[in-house]
């Protein structure tokens, strides 16, 4: 029901968001309105369902680890705040920002924090290690039936062999970072959104 | 005459002001009923205009301009951003890098589309109302409530009256009107034997009945191309917004209608309407059985003297900003198709029916409380299936014809998925195509 969208979100909180993420006033408002249409339930939370009704998202390989990454650990419901801060993560980083006051704590959408987003969605357990196992299962999710145990195992293993460096047979963040250090991530990792 | 002499029955019995009171009423339901008559029913019989809804719209246009222009100036003058309706942002480059094999970095392209579909998809918007860039004066389209200066509240007032103290309980007795006339009228011819003339006469109940229900929703149509308009033993195909539809192309010409019965009031003017022309209605479980109806629709069409069938294939109401996948059942049967591409001007009032927020009464009640719909409707030429071309492609053909000429996003998404979820072999097609980059790959090295 749009036509309530700008009126249940109060201004204090459209700049509390503002703040923690760096969204413009346009974009928070507008992302306010896909939240409430998305929220079949009318309860001002979203479901794992709700975003699986996204047909889009439902057929992409890695929806599931992708919605996941909205969920805090063990919750089923994130709020409008949660959903902005997961979002951030994607907003382009701005040139004004990189000479940004070095005290104030790190923006969502920094390289690093984009990084860190993708190292999760890799790490199923959560426990701060991509393992061999993890690695396999998110690869099994990329290309369905359609690669073998075996091929998949070699892509697996010279993966790691090249990103291990402490010899632990897991890739740990500073590892990934270290990977990922000539890729342009600022650019994959961002979305142009209503500027 | 009826008002006559209730009149001198009220004059003889009730006190002096009573009787003025009876006078006026009696009056105003004569000049109503006169100015009805003369305006909207005898046109209606006989297919012509005046021009007053022309006129109509061009006036609403106006004052619609004038009150988005007060709009954004009160809330320039707050100092505050206006809601606008989203306009798509610039497509980045999405295509994974072709690396020769797999990076950890193949992760950022799935992740990114994955987001960006949360942000905003192609389908989920196409189920609900589209957004306007203007305020049409009706609450259910405003999203800037606060920027309304006193001015346009009272001329929001002013449209309230209009349209629910005037215009709704005019447009309620055309609808009955109309609805009645068909049922008694389709009934009667129902008694002649079949010839030609019961045909001839069942054209113009039916064309009449129908012209009086467009006037009951004020609806404003432009036909465009009229010579290509589908002739007998053809479908008729076009794109579905709302059950208006039907109204929309039925009073421009004759057609079989395709349905399920249902009970109730829609049930009664079905069976009428059956009388006086074959229509093919389908019993409940008559509907699961795709044989039977193939058969049914396949032997209407071959029967030259009966009309054309018009057919929805998107088998779902879509908000009209999108034409969704054509299900392949009419385009199975063989015969010629004749494309329809309806399109409708939101800013007099969203004709989409939403139905799972409005049954259809409130539906119906919301559409003769809007200004009016306005429309136009294309009759795009004739299309057959050609050599090698299965039903699929050939749904889809015509899909891209709709959508070109109304302007409409052609899409390949099943209008199914308002309900229902999608099937899992469009995820594996996305997976078939990744492992394909990857193994490609992997047999050149082999081979090296």
């Amino acid at each position: 029901m749009g036509s309530r969208a700008s009126t249940l979100l109060r201004e204090e909180e459209i700049e509390e968001i503002k703040k923690e993420t760096g969204f413009s006033h346009s974009q928070i408002t507008r992302l306010y309105s896909r939240f409430t249409s998305l929220d079949k339930g009318e309860n001002g939370t979203l479901s794992r369902e709700d975003f699986q009704r996204i047909p889009e998202l439902a057929i992409n390989p890695l929806g599931d680890r992708i919605i996941n990454a909205f969920f805090p650990e063990g919750e089923d419901q994130v709020n409008f705040r949660g959903f902005m801060r997961t979002l951030a993560h994607f907003r382009p980083i701005e040139d004004n920002e990189k000479n940004k006051d070095p005290i104030a704590s790190e923006p969502l959408n920094s390289r690093s924090n984009k990084l860190l987003f993708a190292f999760r969605l890799y790490d199923l357990d959560r426990d701060d290690k991509i393992s061999r196992d993890e690695l396999l299962q998110v690869l099994r999710m990329m290309v369905g039936v359609n690669i073998s145990d075996e091929q998949l195992g070699s892509i697996a293993d010279r993966t790691i062999q090249e990103a291990d460096q402490n010899g632990d047979n897991s890739i740990s963040f500073n590892e990934f970072i270290k990977v990922l250090e000539k890729v342009d991530v600022e650019q994959k990792m961002s979305i142009r959104f209503l500027h | 005459l009826e008002g006559n002499d209730g009149m001198e029955l009220a004059l003889k019995y009730f006190n002096p002001f009573d009787n003025l009171l009876c006078i006026l009423l009696g009056i105003s339901f004569t000049v109503w009923f006169t100015l009805l008559l003369v305006f909207i029913i005898v046109p209606a019989i006989f297919g012509v205009s005046f021009g007053i809804r022309q006129l109509y719209m061009k006036t609403l246009l106006k004052i619609f301009e004038w009150a988005t222009h007060r709009i954004e100036r009160g809330a320039k003058d707050n100092n505050h951003l206006l809601y606008k309706p989203y306009s798509n942002g610039d497509g980045s480059n999405r295509d994974l890098d072709h690396a020769s094999e797999f990076e950890m970095s193949d992760i950022f392209y799935f992740c990114r589309q994955g987001v960006e579909s949360i942000m905003d998809d192609e389908v989920t918007k196409r189920f609900s109302a589209e957004e306007l860039e203007s305020w049409n004066l009706l609450t259910r389209s405003n999203y800037n409530f606060q920027h309304i200066s006193l001015r346009l509240t009272v001329l929001w007032g002013l449209g309230v009256v209009i349209r629910y103290g005037f215009l709704l309980p005019l447009r309620v007795t055309l609808a009955f009107t109309g609805v009645g006339l068909l049922v008694v009228l389709t009934s009667i011819i129902g008694f002649l034997p079949n010839g030609r003339m019961k045909n001839f006469l069942s054209e113009q109940v039916h064309l009449m009945c129908y012209r009086i229900c467009v006037r009951a929703l004020t609806a404003i149509i432009t036909y465009h191309d009229s010579e290509n308009k589908p002739k007998n033993g053809g479908i008729c195909v076009a794109n579905h917004t709302s059950p208006i539809d039907v109204i929309i192309l039925a009073s421009d010409g004759c057609y079989a209608m395709v349905g399920q019965i249902h009970g109730g009031l829609m049930g009664v003017i079905q069976k009428s309407m059956v009388k006086a022309c074959p229509h093919i209605w389908f019993e409940r479980s008559e509907v699961k059985d795709r044989h039977l109806v193939a058969k049914r629709l396949s032997d209407h069409v071959e029967d030259k003297t009966k009309l054309p069938i018009l057919i929805f294939p998107e088998g779902t109401c879509i908000n009209n900003t999108s034409v969704m996948m054509f299900k392949k059942g009419s385009f199975e049967i063989g015969s010629t198709v004749y494309p329809v591409a309806i399109k409708y001007d939101p800013r007099f009032g969203d004709a989409f029916w939403n139905s799972s927020q409005f049954g259809m009464v409130n539906y119906l009640l919301r559409m003769m409380s809007s200004w009016a719909i306005v429309c136009s409707v294309w009759y795009l030429p004739p299309m057959t299936r050609e050599e090698g071309e299965d039903a699929v492609q050939f749904a889809n053909r015509v899909k891209a014809a709709i959508a070109r000429q109304g302007g409409l996003v052609d899409l390949l998404w099943d209008g199914g998925l308002k309900r229902g979820k999608v099937k899992d072999t469009f995820k594996e097609e996305q997976q078939k195509l990744y492992s394909k980059m990857l193994v490609g790959t992997q047999e050149d090295r082999s081979r090296s």
